[in-house]
């Protein structure tokens, strides 16, 4: 995995133009992370409607490339989700990040696959791992209403 | 020894790093060591190996004649006036820790006041943190000036009737200030407080001369001088030894043993409990040649020649801002590059070969104060060359491409 592979088009692009990044209005979820090795920092705003769909997800913070495309991609993906989905979602990119060779779930589609496989790079940088799973942990505390920051230094 | 010629000396520069020559900017958080003191691990583990300091066979006693010379050697080095106020720790973190430890245990009283700097690297200050709770002294830090130095003004004006002791840093591994620690350690001593100086970055490109300086604890970190990781040393003026309680116990630093009372041993093993790291003090005799055989001096004008070419080169670079701008400063070149995160320099420099440090180097106060959230830190040692400053540039060019796309 050399430069090219981690850096690929999608981490840049997501990196200097990350999407969703504003606060959503009116969210009635929401939690912070921060990554204090790196200075990486997140705060992720959620509206789920009355069915339990993430009706608006976005984004606040700052960061590396790998820490803001990760966040942006996320966003992204997780709009109009299920909460079931959200979860089945974070727990197969987190699986896919620290050792599967791909993601199973069939909830998105193999080019949205792709996008997050971009990322899957940072497993030959094991400090820069925590870049990449920042907002996911993070979106995981809003969903479960955690008050507490999302600290990467307390997971894995 | 000549200096232009000592990369050959360094194992690590024959291999390659993704298909690149290895650029190594990151002596400051350790350095890379000479065939000299590699070859001396294998041949003590090979040829030589005992413990020391307890056996009377034949090896334990040349082991041990090793291990006390390398204490002989240091204490030159430094110009300590006894060979035991050299005493081993595990790193130089050991070393800040066993002075707050014991000189707390034994001084330090609620309301006392423990005077740091911005400057700290964390191990200069989380073993200071421990006292806050378990005696309720409190910490103050000296603050920085724009040009990220620490002046002598700054630690008079913080210096109050409770302060008790004063430990700062010989030089930032951030900002890469020198610290004018005569002059501070002369306050001190003119206040009856005493000090303790960080020299993790001091000992590896300074000279030093202890009954000079005048400091009463100097902590020294073995792998920044061409020595094997898990040594340090801990230079602390022999009334303190004296005085101080021990601060590990175990065998090796009692005397008598019974079950009613312990009574213990004399410096330095009053400080060295339990086995100690053998190989790494045998082998740290041989880092302390290899300066030697280079001088001190020299490595010093070295560097400082290299600290200049690489400060002209990366200003000439517009979009790299360098962090501090002290008069008096060691070979460390820290920076930002607009837009981009250090970890992504770090990232992309690598690809190149350019081994640098991102984040904020253990030193979270001083980023905080300066509002950065992470710096990418580029520091010499006596092998880097100004090749390897232009290929730092041309990597650091390389990155600006890539985000700028």
């Amino acid at each position: 995995m050399d430069l090219k592979d981690l850096y690929q088009e999608i981490i840049l692009d997501h990196g200097k133009n990350p999407r969703n990044l504003r606060k959503t209005e009116n969210f009635n979820k929401d939690a912070k992370g921060h990554n204090p090795l790196c200075g990486d920092k997140v705060h992720i705003f959620l509206k789920i409607d009355e069915n339990k769909n993430i009706s608006d997800i976005s984004f606040e913070g700052s960061g590396c490339a790998i820490s803001m495309a990760s966040a942006s991609i996320m966003t992204d993906l997780m709009k109009e989700k299920k909460e079931k989905e959200v979860k089945e979602l974070v727990e197969d990119f987190l699986k896919m990040i620290k050792e599967s060779p791909e993601m199973k779930t069939k909830i998105i589609s193999e080019n949205e696959k792709t996008k997050l496989m971009s990322l899957s790079g940072v497993k030959q940088y094991p400090m820069r791992v925590k870049c990449a799973t920042l907002a996911w942990h993070t979106l995981t505390s809003a969903m479960n209403n955690s008050k507490e920051e999302t600290n990467t230094e307390k997971f894995d | 020894m000549n200096i232009n010629n000592i990369k050959k000396q360094f194992p690590i520069f024959n291999n390659k790093v993704h298909n690149n020559d290895l650029v190594y900017l990151d002596s400051a958080n350790s350095s890379q060591k000479p065939q000299m003191v590699v070859d001396r691990i294998y041949d003590f583990y090979t040829k030589e190996f005992s413990n020391v300091g307890r056996s009377v066979h034949y090896l334990a006693v040349a082991a041990t004649n090793l291990y006390e010379n390398t204490r002989i050697m240091m204490q030159k080095y430094i110009n300590a006036k006894d060979p035991n106020e050299i005493v081993f720790t595990k790193g130089a973190t050991e070393a800040i820790n066993l002075v707050a430890n014991t000189f707390g245990q034994k001084f330090l009283r609620e309301g006392d006041e423990i005077l740091l700097t911005e400057l700290e690297h964390h191990s200069n200050y989380v073993p200071w943190h421990y006292l806050r709770k378990l005696k309720g002294v409190k910490i103050n830090f000296a603050e920085i000036n724009n040009d990220g130095e620490i002046t002598i003004e700054s630690i008079e004006k913080s210096i109050t009737p409770k302060t008790k002791m004063i430990a700062i840093t010989h030089l930032s591994n951030v900002t890469g200030a020198i610290l004018p620690i005569k002059e501070i350690t002369s306050l001190a001593h003119s206040k009856n407080i005493p000090i303790l100086i960080d020299g993790c970055q001091g000992a590896p490109h300074l000279k030093l001369d202890m009954q000079d300086i005048d400091c009463d604890f100097y902590a020294i970190s073995c792998h920044k001088m061409y020595g094997p990781t898990g040594l340090g040393v801990l230079y602390a003026k022999k009334k303190w030894l004296d005085t101080l309680p021990p601060y590990q116990g175990g065998g090796g630093m009692i005397r008598e043993v019974k079950k009613e009372g312990i009574s213990f041993g004399d410096l330095p093993n009053k400080y060295e409990a339990g086995t100690m790291a053998t190989a790494q003090v045998i082998a740290f005799g041989e880092s302390i040649k290899f300066l030697n055989q280079i001088g001190i001096e020299n490595i010093e004008k070295h560097e400082s020649e290299l600290t200049k070419y690489g400060e002209e080169v990366l200003r000439k670079n517009n979009s790299v801002k360098l962090v501090g701008n002290p008069k008096n400063k060691g070979s460390v070149l820290s920076f930002t590059l607009d837009g981009i995160h250090a970890h992504d320099i770090a990232t992309i420099l690598d690809e190149d070969g350019v081994a640098i440090r991102a984040g904020h180097h253990c030193c979270q106060i001083l980023h905080d104060k300066l509002g950065l959230s992470a710096t990418a830190r580029a520091s010499l040692g006596v092998y880097n060359t100004k090749d390897d400053l232009d290929k730092l540039n041309e990597s650091i060019n390389k990155c600006k491409k890539i985000f700028d796309r």
